[in-house]
Parts: structure tokens; sequence; C-alpha cells
């Protein structure tokens, strides 16, 4: 019987898989964040219980770190007690910590790929829903609630119903300027914010195949914003290409063993998925989110939807609600839209790819008089990656501030936030109400288009982009 | 973890689809350490106005719905963030069931970690009870998870479906860490197996 990459891995992992139960899915890999984990460590405690694979388990601290003076003690109390406990925990329970101060902190999802921790055909957990992101490496990779992160920690395993399987197949080639993050706000607006809800996704077709690991990490991350239970891209030469070499990736003759079996992680061509939905990746253009949920965006030369045009009264009465919190008016020009804010981070696009192709739109140019714009890197790692390039010089030349690694402003668990009534264009991936902070109105693009919008103070499309 | 066998309780309407674990729960309230105490800062964005005022226009807020156990919302509802904390909020509020047309994954999941339980009803039925809310003073439902079924006292009824053993363990209110556990002899001789 031909196998999808998903039943492969699904089939690999299967500790027991009683009549009539989830089965029980054995996770490879288990990280940990300050955020979901206190109350599954306390779980622990007050059970007596031990973590099962501490050597399978890792930790950081990076959803609420501050992006400034690293060397400064953390001004907000609270946040700084739930690193310190994060801290503590990881030192009672035998976990591997990349503390605030470790060259190799970072964003969870970032730090992972980066150390060569996600290895294709892993299961990979984390308290965190944009754990889909490893998916990019061939692995089923998901976010899970802080219950299951104790039942991880206990078991190193976790009881799971089988997802439904969807194929999105992208034809093509993403023309220039336009990136996986169009090609992933494409697809959420094309199928909508549940359109993938009880699946599991798989990325395929020469789009995908053409997309650096990067672009395949920010495909793969958005996949949650579809509703999806994790995407996944079958491993090729550009995955290995990627590890080989990492600290944590297999070496020398174990390298040569682990490849051979890597590339068995492919659907068959016969397998049969669920759902299959074919994309042409040539006739995507820059996407820019108008509304309060990543599926209510249009290309950039589009314009904001009139509400009475919905497909049903649900609809309408959302998208009417979502433009009075945006301050839009229906039918606007994208590209009239000003920006006060811009946001380069997340675990969407802060990786160096995207500090490089942010680089190139500002280099030579100025922000513009009243906009203000920040590049957070995903990681410690990625920052010096980008400094020992000179991007970092390109960005404060141009006029925007650079930062020290964590989620930051993404989610605003720290002092990063958006005022109320203040315009974002954001690189992150939820537009959600007060997502940036209280009031403040989101916007998602590429980490291009951020830039560009930066320079303009309004959306502009970057394909027209003159670079200096 | 609190069993859910059949609760009655008053209705409160949430005609809002898309509704999201940022708003049902606000990042500001992630900080906390605890499993207990959230549910002062549930919908708190929507209950809480910037000056610190509650926002009489919100549903939670309006007198008729104090005490509500039941939320009644659009569809795929508890999308985007895993932060187990919605949840959290929900019960710790006073909510047990939690009526949709849909969920999004991650967060039903969190809820029936929690006792808290995740309905689904089609979209008429759905609007059928939010307008009944909406314009019968003190609306209640039952929720059976044994009958599986949803009913009021002027002749409503609708069944749902759920998995068996995630409704045999809400009605038992099961440890599922426990469960799992008894399997170790499994987990360890899948551990040997891989190493091989």
């Amino acid at each position: 019987m031909p196998k999808t990459l998903f039943d492969k891995l699904w089939d690999a992992h299967v500790v027991r898989d009683p009549q009539g139960q989830p089965a029980l899915l054995y996770i490879d890999l288990h990280l940990v964040h300050e955020v979901t984990s206190p109350q599954a460590f306390e779980g622990l405690r007050v059970a007596g219980r031990s973590v099962r694979r501490p050597d399978l388990t890792v930790a950081t601290a990076d959803h609420n770190v501050p992006t400034t003076d690293r060397s400064l003690p953390i001004a907000d109390p609270v946040g700084a007690k739930q690193i310190d406990t994060l801290r503590e925990n990881c030192r009672d329970f035998g976990v591997q910590f990349f503390d605030i101060d470790s060259v190799d902190q970072g964003i969870v999802h970032v730090i992972g790929p980066e150390l060569g921790l996600t290895h294709p055909g892993m299961t990979i957990v984390c308290g965190d829903s944009h754990t889909s992101t490893h998916g990019a490496f061939g692995t089923l990779a998901f976010g899970i609630g802080t219950s299951e992160v104790e039942h991880v920690l206990a078991t190193q395993s976790l009881p799971q119903n089988k997802p439904s399987t969807m194929l999105i197949d992208v034809g093509g080639t993403l023309p220039e300027g336009v990136t996986a993050k169009d090609l992933a706000l494409g697809i959420i607006g094309q199928i909508g914010t549940d359109g993938a809800t009880g699946y599991v996704i798989e990325y395929s077709g020469d789009a995908v195949r053409q997309l650096s690991m990067e672009g395949r990490m920010t495909l793969c991350n958005m996949s949650i914003e579809a509703g999806a239970r994790a995407g996944m891209i079958a491993p090729d030469e550009t995955t290995f290409t990627y590890l080989e070499g990492r600290r944590f990736a297999p070496q020398g003759a174990a390298w040569t063993r682990a490849v051979a079996k890597w590339k068995t992680f492919r659907s068959d061509d016969s397998a049969s998925f669920d759902r299959t939905i074919e994309i042409d990746a040539s006739g995507l253009e820059p996407h820019v989110t108008w509304g309060t949920s990543p599926g209510m965006v249009v290309p950039v030369t589009g314009c904001v939807p009139d509400p009475a045009v919905a497909e049903s009264e649900a609809d309408r009465r959302a998208s009417e609600r979502a433009l009075e919190y945006m301050a839009l008016i229906p039918r606007t020009r994208i590209q009239d839209i000003q920006i006060d804010r811009v946001f380069i981070g997340s675990c969407t696009n802060a990786r160096i790819e995207d500090l490089r192709a942010a680089a190139r739109i500002v280099k030579g140019y100025r922000t513009r008089q009243g906009v203000s714009a920040m590049v957070v890197p995903g990681s410690q790692a990625v920052k010096r990656a980008a400094e020992t390039e000179g991007l970092d010089r390109i960005f404060r030349e141009s006029g925007f501030e650079w930062r020290e690694a964590g989620c930051s402003m993404c989610l605003g668990m720290n002092a990063d936030t958006l005022e109320p009534g203040e315009r974002c264009a954001s690189t992150s991936n939820r537009n959600f109400e007060g997502r940036q902070g209280r009031g403040g109105r989101t916007h998602l693009v590429s980490p291009m288009m951020a830039a560009a919008a930066a320079i303009t103070g309004h959306f502009t499309d970057v394909r027209d982009w003159k670079f200096k | 973890m609190t069993p859910f066998r059949r609760h009655k309780g008053i209705v409160a309407p949430l005609d809002r689809s898309n509704v999201d674990t940022d708003q049902i729960i606000p990042k500001q309230f992630l900080k906390r350490i605890e499993r207990t105490g959230f549910g002062e800062f549930l919908f708190y964005d929507w209950r809480v106005k910037p000056n610190g005022e509650g926002d009489a226009s919100f549903v939670l807020n309006e007198p008729r719905y104090r005490g509500a156990s039941i939320l009644i919302a659009g569809k795929n509802f508890g999308c985007g963030s895993s932060r187990e904390h919605a949840p959290w909020a929900l019960a710790d509020y006073g909510f047990r069931a939690i009526i949709a047309p849909s969920f999004a994954d991650i967060f039903a999941n969190n809820c029936m970690k929690n006792g808290l339980l995740p309905v689904t009803l089609d979209e008429l039925q759905v609007a059928a009870l939010i307008e009944n809310a909406r314009s019968i003073e003190n609306y209640e439902l039952t929720v059976d998870l044994e009958s599986r079924t949803v009913t009021d006292i002027a002749g409503f009824s609708a069944s749902f479906s759920i998995d068996d053993f995630q409704r045999h363990c809400l009605l038992e209110g099961l440890d599922d860490i426990g469960l799992t556990l008894l399997h170790e002899g499994d987990i360890a001789a899948f551990e040997q197996r891989s190493r091989g």
C-alpha cells in the first residue's frame, strides 16, 4: 500500500495502537519555553514524576525576553520570574537550557533547526502552535498545550488521533519579489483559517522544491494559521545541505547513514491524500492582510474588500468588525494604507535569509519620517551572522532599530508592543485584535514588503522596487 | 481532572467567528506560573475598557448573563495560539461547556484536558441557540455527555459526536499521564527498538 510522508512518519512512531483509543506516539524531540511550561513542571513535582528523556528535551527563553540590552536586569518582575522558573526547572529536571545570555538563545523554532536538533523523520512537539515550522525538514511537528507538555515530559509520548492528510501542490515558480510568506498568505486566503482543521498538510511541487530551507520553514510555520495540525515538506538535497555540519546533526558515517534513511521520507508516487489542492505559484503576488484574521488577505495590487460582498452573513459581520478595528474603509487601495510601525521578526520571518531580503530593500534608503521600524533577529546566531555580513549596519543606517533575539512584537509579551491605534507592517504570523498590543493594527506581510513599507510609509509593491 | 457527565446552566451567546485564544486570554496574563486565577482576565480586552471600566456592551458584562456556564460562539472557536491558559480562563470563569460549529484542534484538545467540554453543533443549530439565549431570559441548556445531547426545556434537542475515548476520559475524569504510564513497558520497548 503506497504511503504518504505523513503515514510513514506516523507509522514509525506508534508505540501502541489500541482499538478504539488514540494511538500512543513516541516523541523524538520536545522543545520547551518559559510561557507554556511552568505549570507542566509543577504538575510533575506534585505527582512525584521525573522527565523521562531529558536528553530529548531542549529549552530556551524566547517569548517574554527583552530585546534590549541583555546585560541589564529584566524590568518586568513577573516576566523575570517566569524565566527564572524555567531555569530552575531545567536545572532540577536535567534539561538542557539555552538561557537568555547564551550565544545559542533564540526563538525556539529558529534555534531547533539552526543547531541541527531538527532532523528529517522526527516527531517534534512544543507548547507552541508554530511548532509546525519544523515540518520543513520532513518532520511531524505540532503544537501542544501545557497538559500535553507535562505528558510528554513524563512519558516522551503522546496519545493522538490520526489526522487527515492534505496535499497542497504548488506548481510553477514564485515570481521575483513574491516569497514563501506570500504563498502561505495566498493559501490561507484561499482555504480559510479553518480550511485545514483536522489535517496535516504536505506541501509539494516545483515552487516548494525551489524554496530554501528558510522559505520552507516560513511556509510550514503558517500551516497552523490555516488550522492545520502540522505542515511538512519531504526532505531533499536542500534539506541535507542545510543540516550538514550543524552541531547536533549526525556526523561522519552516521551522517551518511542518516541521509540514506532520510531519502525514504517522501510520499510514494501513488499515495492518496484525503484532500488535494493545486496552486500555480507563477500567478501569485505579494500579499497584505487587511483584517484581524490571517485569512483576511489580498494581493498588494488589491483593495480593502467591501463586506457587502461577503459570502455569508457571518463573514459580513466579521469583516465589518475587522474593518472597524483596523480603521479601514472598504475599497481603499492597499497601497494607500499608511503605516506607523514596522516589525521584522518572529519564527515566521526572522532567519538570515529574511534579514538579507529586507536589507536588500532598505539599503541606501531612509525610513519614512514618522515610521518607527525594528529588526528582531530570530536567534543570537542569526544576529551574529547578520552582523558579520554587515546587515545590521544597513538597517541602522536606514533608521531601523537592531535588537536582541526573541519573539518580541509578534505577540508583545515583552515591552515591544504597539500603542493603541498604531498601524504596523509586520512579518509575523497573526493579525488578531490586540495581538501586538491593545488597539494595535497589524498587517501581515513578507520581510521585503515590510522593509519597503518602512521606506515609503505605506504598502508598496516590491516588484517595482528600485534597489540601490 | 474534573469529570464531565451532565451540566445544566445559563447560556451566554458570543456571536463571533474565529475567536482566537489571544482574545480569550490576552498575552499580558500569560506570565503567571500558576494554573489558576485566569478567570478574571477572560476576554479581558473585550470585557474591560482601556480606562479599566467594564464595557457594558460586551455580552458577559450584561447582568442577565452573569453566572453563565455554557458559551455559544461562531465557527473556528479557539484558533491561534496553543496557550492552555485559554481553557484555564474559561473554566476558572465558570464555563463548563462551549458550543460552536467548529473548534481549532489544539484548543479543543486543551479543553478536554481540563474538564471543559467543546460541543460541535451545526451552524443552524448554533444560530438557533444564539437566538434563544438572546430572546429568552435565563435561557438554560443541558449538555449531557453520556447521551451526547444538548437539550432545553422548550423542546430543543440536538445530538453531537465526540471521540469515544475522549468522552470516556471526560466522563471518568481520567488523568491521561497515569493511563499512559500503565504502558511504560511499551514505551521502553519502543525506545529499545529505535536504538537498534
